[in-house]
């Protein structure tokens, strides 16, 4: 079969582009360099979050959230998604008044917020410290595995027609008359007239290659996991600002993060030891019945960050038929699912219902 | 009830007291905190994912199938923590 | 200069030491025990009397000198006791301790972490009163204390036989020596395992002794059912495929040793595998020295070969690190400490030989069978991963259904995990990769 369109980039943006292509009776050939939903899509929180998102983001982020929804009937499987409600702590009472600011801004937009004061997190949340100020509560928000949902909706992609192919690193992208001929490492080349650039980390480059420049860079959140504990917390918890994030998966074990891991060698990051003991103390902080417990593993990942910490996602401006995502900066995981169906949709239909203003790569050349 | 393990040797050690979930138990001074407890009992705690009781495995520190916790709410290995006088030792969670 | 940091003071830890402090170093000795000796050469604790020939039998004189010459470094050393090197980054190594955290510069590095039990699945291996061949060891010499009233043996390696006779000498019921290997395969060992005929000798005599007092030994057995809720009997087959069982009230389980690689993997010590062994392990030139980093491994933390060989190669390992710091080296000693090592290495690969792995115990595994211990992921799920998930290899597998994600960090299923995952895509067990180790290496408090 001969692929109609290239996806470069098989995190849960490229693989949910695929599946969406496929569906539309699309023939993408998806190319990943190394495995499927395993860099910055597989090793972060886990977090599937609306709140705390800037305005722009919240017509693609409400969308994702029907997908994250509706996840068995669309990939087969819950890839251990929760909709656990999501809390945003408010340390002070001056983040409080920010969170419940944030609140009534994005409450037009349809994302119901609930703003809960020092004393309700007291009654809701006993085990929390004491001296938080209030929290933002979303009901639904929630949580997943992120090592399953790339290969996931891999594997509905496949099973739609989605040709996808891992270790298969993209050398060259030329624009050329018919569209773009796309070479792979192992020497094979193929022609198409449309390209989705979902590299992730390594999309930048990728984009700059054929001209689109948007400046970003490598970032590397440091996670921290604890030995399977009693239950002790059902809904996932971001602190404002950037404190600690945390959530207890369905086995017990308590995930949080906070800062950033480093880089060991070209492509391979390890989490940093300093980082981890600071992200433990304010675990501990938070949940002080948390300090006994034993941390059995820390981990990070490469992902994208761009300029101003926003995703660029569209259409190029200088070569029709190239379409961009990446730069999630650290937020992406809740986003991702959509992105790929927004993606399926400007590459088939030429624009999508969901309003992508705020995504253009443009914002950085422009002005 | 019976325990799991058996002495042959270095019996003449001195008898200290400690408790596992609340109830009064002697060990012998220099027993590890798994030896004290698989000296009474066949398990020193249950699987987390429903699997059954366990009682440690590997005795060098490598398994980390004997975790325990004290009334203080500290966890720590059976295998590789002496047991000491008044120890008050709860299993977990 | 930034201190040199021994991780282990096992033989090769404590024997790299003494050397350090001959060529004029005072090393940082890191090591997790309340006392140096490491598992084989392991101390009980304050209190206890049996003598060195009741605890380390033939190798009480080696144990005996090794522990004097150490405990007579003093201050000659920086040793940290009931320390855990839980972290090594590219310019740091962390300690948890009784001094709580720590963190030291990371100089030259020389790990001498030591072995634990090589281990397969078996039905049941979950159940109190099932215990690693080594931890029963561990039982008996730091504890005087045996894992049950009536033991049975089943596994392979030299230990099997060494643990049983040491077990019956003590005073224990020994139900039954049930060995996987085939009798054959030590016949054909015989000509690797003359590179140490003291040790070969050793081996007989205990096979010899336990038949004559009547302990059941049995050759070519496959375990099948370990029953009971706590453990009650044993069901296996016997070479000729019939069905047995052996009632007792503890079983002891090994398939011989695995070395510990997670501090080198830290370090960024590149790994090859080792086709005798069936393990990635550290790749090291022949005196135990990693291609870059200031990395130096020993012991059968670099390769399982014994204590002897561990001494050797903690000297051995210790001459490199000293020469690389400039400091004036005896060739002369240093390439008879070569000339050992080869010979311990002729006699490791005769040991693998005469009790080969047994793998094919994961073919016949039940669905229910527990593989991951710490993650309670069963052979079943690990057989889905790889067939319907398509988990290209065993961290993938890992990452999708947990197999070696739990406290130990595949210390007791990543081998079989291995093992089982390259089976099951029909290609030798290099092509499933190794577990990537991850700080921290055992667990640490939040606080």
């Amino acid at each position: 079969m001969t692929p109609d369109i290239v996806i470069v980039g098989g995190g849960l943006v490229g693989c949910s582009a695929a599946l969406h292509l496929a569906r539309a009776g699309r023939r993408p050939l998806l190319l990943e360099v190394g495995r499927i939903g395993a860099a910055a899509s597989g090793v972060n929180f886990g977090g599937v979050r609306v709140q705390g998102r800037a305005l722009f983001e919240l017509p693609l982020a409400l969308r994702s959230r029907a997908i994250w929804d509706n996840l068995v009937d669309i990939v087969g499987t819950d890839c251990e998604y929760r909709r656990s409600g999501h809390l945003r702590l408010a340390k002070t009472p001056a983040d409080l008044d920010a969170v419940a600011a944030y609140a009534e801004k994005v409450r037009p937009a349809g994302l119901d917020l609930e703003v809960i004061d020092g004393a309700e997190i007291r009654r809701r949340h006993p085990a929390f410290n004491a001296t938080l100020a209030g929290a933002t509560w979303s009901a639904g928000d929630g949580q997943a595995n992120p090592r399953l949902a790339g290969p996931a909706f891999a594997r509905a992609a496949r099973a739609a027609g989605a040709e996808i192919r891992d270790n298969a690193k993209v050398v060259a992208i030329e624009p050329v008359a018919a569209g773009f001929a796309v070479a792979t490492a192992d020497g094979q080349r193929v022609t198409v007239p449309q390209v989705i650039n979902s590299a992730g980390a390594w999309a930048p480059d990728l984009a700059a290659s054929l001209g689109d420049a948007a400046p970003g860079r490598a970032i590397y959140p440091n996670m921290v996991v604890t030995e399977p504990l009693p239950p002790l917390i059902s809904c996932s918890l971001g602190t404002y600002g950037n404190g600690v994030y945390l959530r207890q998966v369905e086995r017990g074990n308590v995930v949080f993060g906070m800062g950033r891991g480093r880089l060991a060698a070209p492509d391979r990051a390890v989490p940093s030891a300093e980082t981890s003991l600071a992200a433990m103390a304010e675990a501990a902080w938070l949940l002080p019945r948390l300090a006994h417990a034993h941390v059995i593993r820390t981990w990070t990942g490469i992902e994208g960050e761009l300029a101003d910490g926003q995703p660029v996602i569209g259409p190029s401006p200088r070569h029709q038929g190239l379409f961009h995502a990446f730069g999630l900066s650290g937020h992406g995981f809740q986003l991702a699912p959509a992105i790929g169906a927004v993606l399926a949709e400007l590459a088939t239909a030429g624009s999508s219902p969901t309003p992508l203003d705020g995504f253009s790569i443009t914002r950085f050349t422009a002005g | 009830m019976t325990g799991q393990f058996v002495r042959l040797a270095e019996t003449e050690r001195p008898e200290i007291g400690f408790t596992l979930d609340g109830m009064k138990l002697t060990a012998l001074a220099g027993d590890t905190v798994l030896t004290a407890v698989l000296m009474q009992r066949r398990a020193v705690r249950r699987s987390e994912f429903g699997d059954g009781p366990r009682a440690g495995f590997c005795l060098m520190g490598a398994c980390q199938d004997c975790w325990i916790g004290d009334v203080d709410g500290r966890r720590f290995r059976a295998c590789s923590t002496l047991v000491t006088d008044g120890m008050a030792l709860v299993t977990l969670p | 200069m930034t201190a040199v940091i021994i991780v282990g003071a096992g033989p090769a830890g404590m024997a790299a030491a003494l050397t350090l402090v001959e060529a004029g170093l005072r090393p940082i000795v890191v090591d997790e025990a309340q006392r140096a000796g490491g598992q084989i050469f392991r101390r009980p604790p304050p209190g206890f009397t049996r003598p060195p020939a009741a605890l380390y039998g033939a190798d009480a004189a080696a144990a005996t000198r090794l522990h004097l010459a150490f405990d007579a470094l003093g201050d000659r050393i920086d040793y940290r006791p009931q320390t855990l090197v839980w972290a090594v980054e590219p310019d740091a190594v962390h300690l948890q301790g009784p001094q709580g955290r720590v963190r030291l510069d990371r100089g030259p590095l020389l790990l001498a972490t030591g072995a634990t039990d090589r281990l397969l699945p078996v039905d049941g291996w979950t159940k109190p009163g099932v215990f690693s061949l080594g931890g029963s060891q561990v039982a008996l010499k730091a504890q005087g204390v045996a894992i049950g009233r009536r033991v049975a043996f089943c596994g392979t390696g030299p230990l099997l036989y060494l643990v049983a006779y040491q077990y019956a000498k003590a005073g224990a019921e020994v139900a039954a020596v049930l060995d996987t290997s085939a009798f054959g395969d030590g016949i054909r060992a015989l000509p690797l395992l003359a590179a140490d005929p003291a040790k070969l000798a050793r081996g007989i005599y205990y096979l010899g002794w336990l038949r004559a007092h009547g302990v059941p030994v049995h050759h070519g057995v496959r375990p099948l059912t370990v029953h009971g809720e706590s453990v009650t009997g044993l069901t296996w087959r016997d070479a000729g495929r019939r069905l047995n069982e052996t009632r007792c009230d503890a079983l002891a389980l090994g398939f011989g040793l695995r070395s510990e690689t997670q501090l080198a993997d830290l370090a960024g010590v590149p790994f090859r595998f080792d086709p005798i062994r069936r393990q990635y392990l550290p790749d090291i030139d022949q005196d135990g020295r990693a291609p870059a980093g200031a990395v130096y491994l020993a012991g059968d933390g670099a390769a399982v070969r014994g204590a002897a060989a561990a001494e050797t190669a903690g000297r051995l390992a210790a001459l490199a690190l000293a020469a690389d710091l400039g400091r004036p080296v005896d060739t002369a000693a240093r390439d008879a400490l070569r000339g050992r090592m080869a010979r311990f290495e002729r006699f490791a690969r005769g040991l693998d030989a005469a009790f080969p792995f047994p793998v094919d115990l994961l073919d016949t595994a039940t669905d229910d069978t527990l593989l991951c211990r710490c993650e309670a992921v069963t052979v079943g799920t690990m057989r889905h991963a790889v067939g319907e998930l398509g988990a290209e290899d065993v961290n993938r597998a890992k990452a999708f259904v947990r197999p070696g994600m739990g406290r130990c960090q595949g210390r007791m299923c990543g081998l079989a995990t291995s093992e089982l995952h390259a089976r099951l895509r029909g290609l030798p067990p290099d092509q499933a990769g190794r577990l990537r180790g991850q700080a921290p290496v055992k667990p640490v408090p939040l606080a």
